[in-house]
């Protein structure tokens, strides 16, 4: 008994160390999403199946799409992403969204690359 | 508190020992229990009306949200009602992916409820090692579906996810560990005598009382009811597994604690099975947007017990209708003939014992207008109004508030 509770003390904890320690989401991870405007056709097939309204494609241009994904609406089911026949949408492994103010969860894309969102609206 | 005394102690629908609310009213005399009023309601978040504003697709995911635990139950039960409308004939690999995922489920939900059993009696550790190892399945379900708890793998026609070679091996070994640990773990539940002392002989629910009181899944099993609706009515691929229904004759909490235990062994068994025998070809087919007028009720047995879905199209994009009767409504009517003539500090682990989700159970709400002469049930119009008119009451402007909620989103 006196054995296991000394052994207890120095072991390392069972959890992982989070902040300094980050698991890796697997493949198929349902999370934050990523919006390339150069496929984007604005169909809008996206918007019309999302069960939450998190997603808004804008016309911004001639041939121009905008994409705004309120995070905190968003439920990360990615059927946006299976209703998109142009693949303009895709999953990514990104978990960490939490955010200190409400708005910074509402992400615009616009950026020709697509990559991370050029302005936070 | 004087021994022959009567009172009434309410349980409820805030309490320590209720993981939700739900109103139990005691009557008690000394410790003795003499009978229990049950109250449903408190959780009530009215899915099958929003359910019917909501197109088919949108509805997979609002459904998959009635229940955190068996999430993957209740959307499966839902698209096997919307495809039998349609007329569906799903792929044999989608339909043997939805029983591989459902299995998963069940490990999940039966490690979880031995862990919530062993902390109702106040063995701890049992719920740290059934936890851990739930861990296992948990990181397997995210691995195949992306996600740990909404799996979000089913859509009408098939299911969203195909299946590696290399995660197909990986699901393999994770259940060789499990199998390990789940022996031991019927080891300590045959073996361990403060856990058949506590368990045994009590929240006693006979043979015949589970029948008359349509008792569903293991609470049903745990009693002799050789019930499952995997075996009488086999949806998805059960039809080509090879299992056995797990039946007990102890009919108490005991009971219920080796049919789980044992239900998690044919588990890993069919679990084995659906990946050996993974037939090969696509995993959807194109379903349409609109389904043809029609109705169909769909059985699945959910880890609690059979779980029921009747859906009615008329044609349209949006169900007219959708009804769901989780398992646990029809076991909560046992925990009160269970709980009869029994001690007050049997309630927690009773109540735990039928692995209730009272979220799941409230479905319905009826309201009457008490201050009317007939006393009549509001329809949806009624409410409506009387609801803006109560708000108006209170000094509630309906134009800022519109207003000001614009603004914010
Ligand atoms: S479905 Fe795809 S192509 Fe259509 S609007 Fe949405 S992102 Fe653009
Ligand atoms: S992931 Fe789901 S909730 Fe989020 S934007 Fe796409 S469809 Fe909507």
């Amino acid at each position: 008994m006196i054995r296991e509770v000394l052994r207890s003390i120095f072991k390392k904890p069972a959890t992982n160390l989070y902040p300094a320690q980050k698991l890796v989401m697997p493949e198929k991870f349902r999370g934050k999403l990523k919006f390339n405007p150069v496929k984007c056709i604005g169909c809008k097939m996206c918007m019309r199946d999302c069960p939450t309204g998190a997603i808004t494609i804008n016309k911004v241009g001639e041939k121009k799409f905008e994409a705004v994904i309120d995070l905190g609406k968003c439920i990360y089911c990615a059927q946006c992403v299976d209703s998109c026949l142009k693949k303009a949408l895709e999953a990514t492994r990104e978990v960490e969204l939490a955010q200190q103010d409400i708005k910074k969860l509402k992400v615009t894309y616009s950026d020709e690359s697509g990559n991370e969102p050029p302005k936070e609206a | 508190m004087h021994n022959s005394e009567e009172f009434k102690i309410p349980i409820g629908p805030q309490h320590p020992a209720l993981k939700e609310p739900e109103s139990f009213s005691v009557a008690l005399k000394g410790e003795k229990i003499l009978g229990i009023e049950i109250r449903l309601g408190y959780n009530h978040r009215g899915i099958e009306k929003a359910a019917e504003e909501r197109t088919y697709i949108q509805d997979i995911y609002l459904i998959e949200r009635i229940c955190g635990i068996c999430s993957h139950s209740h959307s499966t039960a839902f698209v096997q009602a919307v495809e039998e409308i349609a007329g569906l004939e799903l792929p044999k690999r989608a339909l043997y992916i939805r029983t591989l995922i459902g299995e998963l489920e069940r490990v999940h939900s039966h490690l979880l409820w031995l862990g919530v059993a062993g902390h109702e009696i106040g063995f701890d550790t049992l719920l740290m090692y059934t936890w851990r190892d739930r861990e296992i399945v948990m990181d397997i379900l995210a691995l195949l579906t992306g996600n740990r708890v909404n799996y979000g793998i089913n859509t009408i026609g098939g299911v969203r996810r195909d299946i590696s070679k290399e995660q197909a091996e990986e699901v393999l070994k994770a259940m060789d560990t499990l199998e390990e640990r789940t022996k031991y773990y019927i080891e300590l539940g045959l073996s361990e005598t403060t856990l058949v002392k506590r368990l045994s002989g009590v929240g006693v629910l006979t043979y015949d009382d589970a029948l008359r009181l349509d008792a569903v899944g293991p609470t049903a099993r745990a009693s002799g009811v050789k019930r499952d609706v995997r075996k009488d009515d086999p949806y998805a691929a059960y039809g080509e597994m090879d299992f056995k229904v797990i039946t007990e004759k102890n009919c108490d909490v005991y009971g219920r604690t080796l049919v789980r235990l044992k239900e998690l062994m044919e588990a890993y068994q069919i679990i084995r099975q659906c990946i050996k025998n993974l037939p090969e070809g696509p995993v959807t087919i194109k379903a349409p947007r609109k389904i043809p007028a029609g109705e169909a009720l769909s059985r699945y047995e959910a880890p609690r017990g059979e779980d029921v879905h009747y859906v009615k199209a008329n044609g349209t994009e949006k169900p007219e209708r959708v009804k769901v009767r989780a398992p646990t409504l029809a076991n909560v009517q046992a925990v009160k003939q269970m709980l009869k003539d029994r001690f007050l500090a049997d309630m927690p682990i009773v109540i735990a014992a039928i692995d209730p989700c009272f979220s799941c159970t409230d479905r319905l709400v009826s309201l009457r207008q008490v201050d009317s002469k007939d006393k009549k049930t509001m329809n949806w119009q009624t409410l409506r109004e009387y609801s803006i008119d109560w708000h108006r009451k209170q000094g509630i402007d309906f134009k800022k508030l519109n207003q000001k909620l614009k603004t914010n989103v």
